[in-house]
């Protein structure tokens, strides 16, 4: 499901477009652009990924513009549609290790049962501050779920990766904060 | 001279407000119920040590104390939203329902979208618009820190919107491209014609922002006041015309100019199929005026809500509500 079969741009065959949103289409069996991702594996990424249930997207509709780019989009709409923006940026697809964004994980990962590292203190005031740490991890290598404990709950804070040891916090240059330690 | 003086005939008090419009605003957050709930928000305050006071009438709108909301965890997950109160007041006269098709004209940088959003349980279709394309990236955002996935965001000149990118030409036995999803002449499912509700938050003089921008006051001049009516009347039409018969359309600015809000209104009142509606102010207001410096606005005019600074330690706002008639 990754993108080795990226856009022909040239002939008959259909490609992505970075002027438009098109739907991702429900199962490859109904893919006509190469390489675009399907709803399903979307959804079944998520799953086995995160343990987050394929139910919790029932309600959206998946959409890619620009190479790779998913955006979950809480309705319906017309298809294609060309607008600036449909919904949030959501996943990137189309490279070997799919990657969430940053307001995804925050806004779908509360309920996520695996591949989740919960920082404390002031290991999740340097992750939010975007710093890279050293952490304890046996579990999966790559995009991880990252997040903390707020008023009682376990709250997303971003995604992590993962690599000998040690966990970059990907969250953007923009969402980054100096944040207090909480005890 | 100072540009508030003009107003001075128009208010109760002129001491309370010229002393209001000189004093910083208070740091204000909304709380964003995509995210959490006011409950909540309280209590992650309460983990930091951050004082607040709710604003009293509405429990999603906090008064912090002093710190600014950009560096508490709350805002980092995105459940608060610096706003300030008296911008609260349009979303709540548009008053969104889940599932609806609404129109943000002048969205950027988002507070009041946001706020639609979330009355709309993230739901239906809400299309932030804005005509500059460099603020749309503070729109985006600001709505994707917030959780907001029902919106789609759009750059075009408010004044003549087309619907088309959201299927308008699928109704009315026209197909501009001949082309169907399906391969049947009916509409999609999906494709929108008219809009249920729209917000024209209009670009106006922002003299009621002059506690958090003193320099709105040097930059004021009376050309620029008619220039900018000129935009606020186009879209204020546009706004009417692409909304469905019974609809709702909200016009705010949070400027004190008559040029700029009972002007406007009058002008779309006598060329569009609409209706002033009265609707309730949770905060302290009075009504808009039907006369100023030899103008007569149209009677109906009195059921807009004028919102001056000393009335209930805000900013200065103008907000009203239409009915669409046909």
């Amino acid at each position: 499901m990754s993108g080795e079969h990226d856009g022909d741009e040239t002939g008959d065959t259909p490609s992505n477009s970075g002027q438009q949103f098109d739907r991702l289409p429900a199962t490859a069996d109904e893919r006509e652009v190469p390489g675009r991702a399907t709803r399903e594996e979307v959804v079944g990424w998520w799953e086995e990924r995160f343990g987050i249930s394929p139910e919790t997207f029932d309600e959206f509709t998946f959409w890619e513009k620009g190479k790779g780019k998913i955006w979950a989009f809480g309705g319906d709409t017309v298809d294609p549609i060309r607008i600036e923006g449909l919904g949030m940026a959501f996943l990137r697809t189309r490279q070997e290790h799919w990657k969430p964004t940053t307001n995804a994980v925050q806004r779908f990962g509360r309920d996520a049962t695996k591949n989740v590292v919960e920082l404390s203190g002031e290991a999740a005031t340097r992750f939010a501050a975007g710093e890279d740490q050293e952490v304890e991890w046996d579990g999966d290598w790559g995009y991880l779920l990252v997040a903390h404990e707020l008023v009682g709950e376990r709250e997303p804070m971003g995604v992590g990766l993962y690599l000998h040891g040690e966990l970059r916090s990907t969250v953007p240059k923009g969402r980054q904060e100096s944040l207090p330690v909480l005890d | 001279m100072n540009p508030l003086e003009r107003y001075a005939p128009l208010v109760d008090d002129e001491e309370a407000f010229f002393a209001a419009c000189e004093r910083p605003l208070p740091s204000v957050v909304r709380v964003n119920t995509i995210k959490t709930t006011p409950e909540r928000a309280r209590e992650a305050l309460d983990e930091e040590d951050v004082g607040y006071e709710p604003a009293g009438w509405h429990d999603e709108i906090l008064k912090l104390d002093g710190r600014s909301p950009g560096t508490t965890w709350p805002y980092f997950h995105g459940w608060l939203h610096g706003q300030e109160e008296v911008s609260a007041l349009p979303a709540l006269a548009v008053d969104p329902q889940p599932g609806e098709f609404v129109w943000d004209a002048c969205a950027a940088p988002g507070s009041k979208t946001t706020q639609l959003a979330a009355q709309m349980d993230d739901t239906g279709l809400l299309v932030g618009n804005d005509n500059n394309l460099g603020r749309l990236s503070a729109l985006r955002h600001n709505a994707e820190r917030l959780g907001v996935t029902n919106l789609a965001v759009t750059n075009q000149d408010a004044r003549n919107f087309s619907l088309k990118p959201f299927g308008s030409d699928q109704f009315g036995g026209y197909r501009y491209d001949g082309s169907d999803s399906d391969g049947d002449d009916e509409p999609d499912e999906a494709a929108r014609e008219a809009f249920d509700r729209a917000l024209v938050d209009a670009p106006c003089s922002c003299e009621g922002t002059v506690r958090k921008n003193p320099d709105v006051l040097d930059q004021w001049t009376l050309d620029h006041v008619h220039s900018v009516a000129g935009i606020q009347k186009g879209v204020l039409r546009r706004a009417i015309q692409a909304t469905k018969p019974g609809g709702t359309v909200v016009y705010s600015t949070c400027t004190f100019a008559p040029e700029e809000n009972e002007a406007i209104l009058t002008h779309a009142l006598e060329e569009e199929d609409c209706r002033m509606v009265e609707f309730d102010s949770p905060l302290d207001t009075v009504s808009g005026v039907t006369e100023w410096e030899g103008e007569e606005y149209h009677p109906d005019v009195t059921k807009a809500h004028r919102v001056y600074p000393h009335h209930n330690d805000t900013g200065g706002f103008f907000c009203a509500k239409l009915e669409v008639t046909a």
